[in-house]
């Protein structure tokens, strides 16, 4: 971690170290950012909730020193949209991964979006189920192998950031674990945006994705996500292989939903909201 | 006094506005549409937060979240919906979440008839999710009771810390009735006093405390220990709270309060129903007893935890005991369990979609105190 003048510790669950996840799994890169994004923001942890999903990514929760929710496979924004919308005034954060957002979750994803309920999604995305060993996600590259698609899979991709630019998200990011100066940038701005937010990252399951596509462990893995994608703006361009764009694909404002539920309440009579 | 004809279900929406409901979740499911239609209308001015979700898994996703956020929720659906909620319905249970869930019963299974009144969740209300947890399942027979049940729902969600369910029908649902509900109380904010550090956030005595208030509170669906955590690879702590959350929730004055005697007193004939069923024997006891056989009933306002004791005591000096239900059996399993051989338990059971009407559950029952039923039940029981 560089040292780069903020405390993070106040935002991190020290004690319950060392996590689940397996040595070289992304998943820690991801949360160090997160926390360094609050610490830069100086969002106090009591006014901040994480809400992890199921799976690798969704134990999220119990690393944080924030008010933290760990809940079923796929519906982590059902409950986060509960939550924010009986206390508006907390920062809300989603931690999911590609399965439990992308195949179980789809659904609430896009409704979410739709809503533009001021909530930041923080994709986990490695391209297998991690936590039940190493089956076929619905973001498994074509030909990826995974432990139910030996034979490389026949299936095409999800494209996270397509399909909630679709449904309208109004902040959409990609950006990787290999990319550590920019993640906890995109997850300062994805907060600090009054709007659904997704920040996709792309991040390394040595354990089975490594393995079993023969990339090799973690160190292989990031070197492997700097030449797979290539930034909207062009760097690193003319790459020969098939690459992933990152970049901020989409920052614009559009009504917030407990702002415009605010205004259809107070349009009769009533007062909502917690401040 | 201001007689009104009222809906069921516009007074369930009445009683949780009088329980202080300030969030409700929902997706439009016949025959529940109304709670959600009317929740949708009342909220707003009260600036209560109305949301309809995408489907029900997330409406009971949403439910839980808001409660964790602070508010007094619900959610309103029938059959197929109440099936889809049901991991959410075991989320709040091991979590503690303090919620209600209105299930307005159809004819089922699957689609079912969607119009046509069932009371085929029973057993789902009671063991619908995975593994064993504490249920509360309350009933109505009438506008008034749905109001009064809706209210108790809510007491009874946060005086344990569980999801309660509040089992209603297509008639209940759909009947008007004139009332006098009284209008409901302003809006108020709810207050929560900051637990002390350290404190036990989880477990049978621990209050409920959202996010928020105080110190970060950890809430996960996995076992876990008094501060939410996991850790110790043990599932002791949640088993055992839920297993005296059920203890408490069982010997609860109100819970036992929600059974209706009606003409029990020296009833040697014990019907047993709830629901449009009940209003229908309530009927049938008025003629029964017309006809000179003393016959009662229970209206079992309470279905989970089941009343034993109050079946028990009233089976206690009947010579017949007939349960009267719209399905195959479900509550008849717990009513024999609780009448132990005191007396026989004859069911009368309909599942396609019509109702028992008063002229049939009298002659059933009186078949039943004469020993028409009892020779028919013997010889299907020797066959």
């Amino acid at each position: 971690m560089p040292r780069l003048g903020v405390d993070v510790d106040c935002y991190l669950k020290t004690e319950a170290l060392p996590t689940v996840w397996c040595p070289g799994c992304g998943n820690g890169t991801v949360v160090q950012a997160l926390a360094l994004a609050l610490a830069r923001l100086g969002r106090p942890p009591e006014e901040v909730a994480v809400v992890g999903g199921i799976g690798c990514s969704g134990r999220t929760p119990f690393y944080v020193r924030t008010h933290a929710m760990h809940t079923t496979h796929g519906r982590a924004l059902a409950f986060a949209t509960g939550l924010k919308l009986a206390r508006p005034s907390l920062t809300v954060v989603v931690a999911t991964g590609d399965g439990d957002l992308l195949a179980i979750g789809t659904n609430h994803f896009l409704h979410a979006a739709r809503r533009n309920v001021d909530l930041t999604v923080l994709l986990f995305n490695n391209g297998i189920y991690g936590m039940t060993g190493g089956q076929m996600a619905p973001t498994t590259p074509e030909g990826g192998r995974t432990t139910t698609s030996l034979a490389g899979s026949a299936e095409r991709p999800f494209d996270a950031v397509e399909l909630a630019m679709a449904a309208g998200a109004t902040y959409v990011a990609r950006t990787t674990t290999f990319d550590m100066q920019e993640l906890p940038l995109r997850i300062e701005e994805a907060i600090r945006h009054p709007g659904f937010a997704l920040v996709e990252v792309i991040t390394q399951c040595p354990t089975y994705f490594g393995r079993l596509n023969r990339i090799g462990e973690a160190p292989e893995m990031l070197l492997w996500e700097r030449d797979h994608t290539e930034d909207l703006h062009g760097a690193g361009e003319g790459l020969a292989l098939p690459a992933l764009t990152t970049g901020v694909f989409r920052q614009e404002r559009r009504t917030e939903y407990t702002e415009a539920y605010r205004a259809l309440c107070a349009a009769r009579g009533g007062r909502y909201g917690d401040e | 006094m201001a007689l009104r004809l009222v809906m069921g279900n516009e007074a369930v929406a009445q009683g949780a506005l009088a329980a202080g409901c300030d969030f409700f979740a929902g997706y439009p499911i016949t025959p529940a549409t109304e709670i959600l239609e009317e929740m949708a209308r009342l909220l707003p001015p009260r600036g209560g937060v109305f949301l309809q979700m995408e489907d029900e898994l997330g409406a009971m996703a949403a439910v839980i979240g808001a409660a964790w956020g602070g508010a007094r929720a619900m959610t309103a659906t029938s059959g197929p919906g109440f099936t889809l909620m049901q991991e959410h319905i075991g989320y709040a249970a091991i979590t503690q979440t303090p919620c209600v869930v209105v299930d307005a019963q159809r004819s089922g299974p699957s689609t079912g008839q969607p119009t046509l009144p069932s009371q085929g969740d029973v057993m789902q209300a009671r063991f619908g999710t995975h593994g064993d947890r504490p249920a509360l399942a309350l009933t109505a027979s009438s506008v008034r009771g749905a109001y009064d049940r809706t209210r108790l729902a809510f007491t009874l969600a946060e005086r344990h810390r569980l999801p309660a369910v509040l089992l209603l029908d297509a008639v209940v649902s759909h009947m008007r009735e004139p009332v006098d509900l009284p209008p409901p109380p302003p809006p108020a904010r709810r207050t929560f006093a900051a637990l002390p550090s350290g404190a036990p956030r989880f477990g049978p005595r621990a209050p409920f405390v959202p996010f928020g208030v105080g110190e970060p509170t950890v809430v996960t669906g996995l076992a876990h220990g008094p501060t939410g955590a996991t850790g110790g690879g043990s599932g002791a702590f949640t088993a055992d709270t839920l297993r005296a959350v059920g203890e408490a929730l069982a010997a609860d004055p109100d819970v036992a309060a929600a059974v209706e005697a009606y003409r029990t007193e020296d009833a040697d004939l014990l019907l047993v129903a709830f629901g449009i069923t009940a209003r229908a024997a309530r009927e049938a006891v008025d003629r029964l007893r017309r006809e000179g056989t003393r016959a009662g009933l229970l209206d079992l306002g309470v279905l989970w935890p089941f009343p034993a004791a109050a079946v028990a005591q009233a089976a206690e000096r009947a010579r017949a005991v007939v349960v009267a239900e719209l399905n195959l059996g479900q509550l008849t399993l717990a009513v024999e369990a609780a009448v132990a051989g005191r007396a026989p338990v004859y069911p009368l059971l309909r599942a396609d979609g019509g109702l028992l009407e008063p002229e049939a559950i009298s002659r059933f029952a009186q078949g039943a105190a004469t020993g028409e039923a009892r020779a028919a039940k013997e010889a299907m029981a020797g066959a």
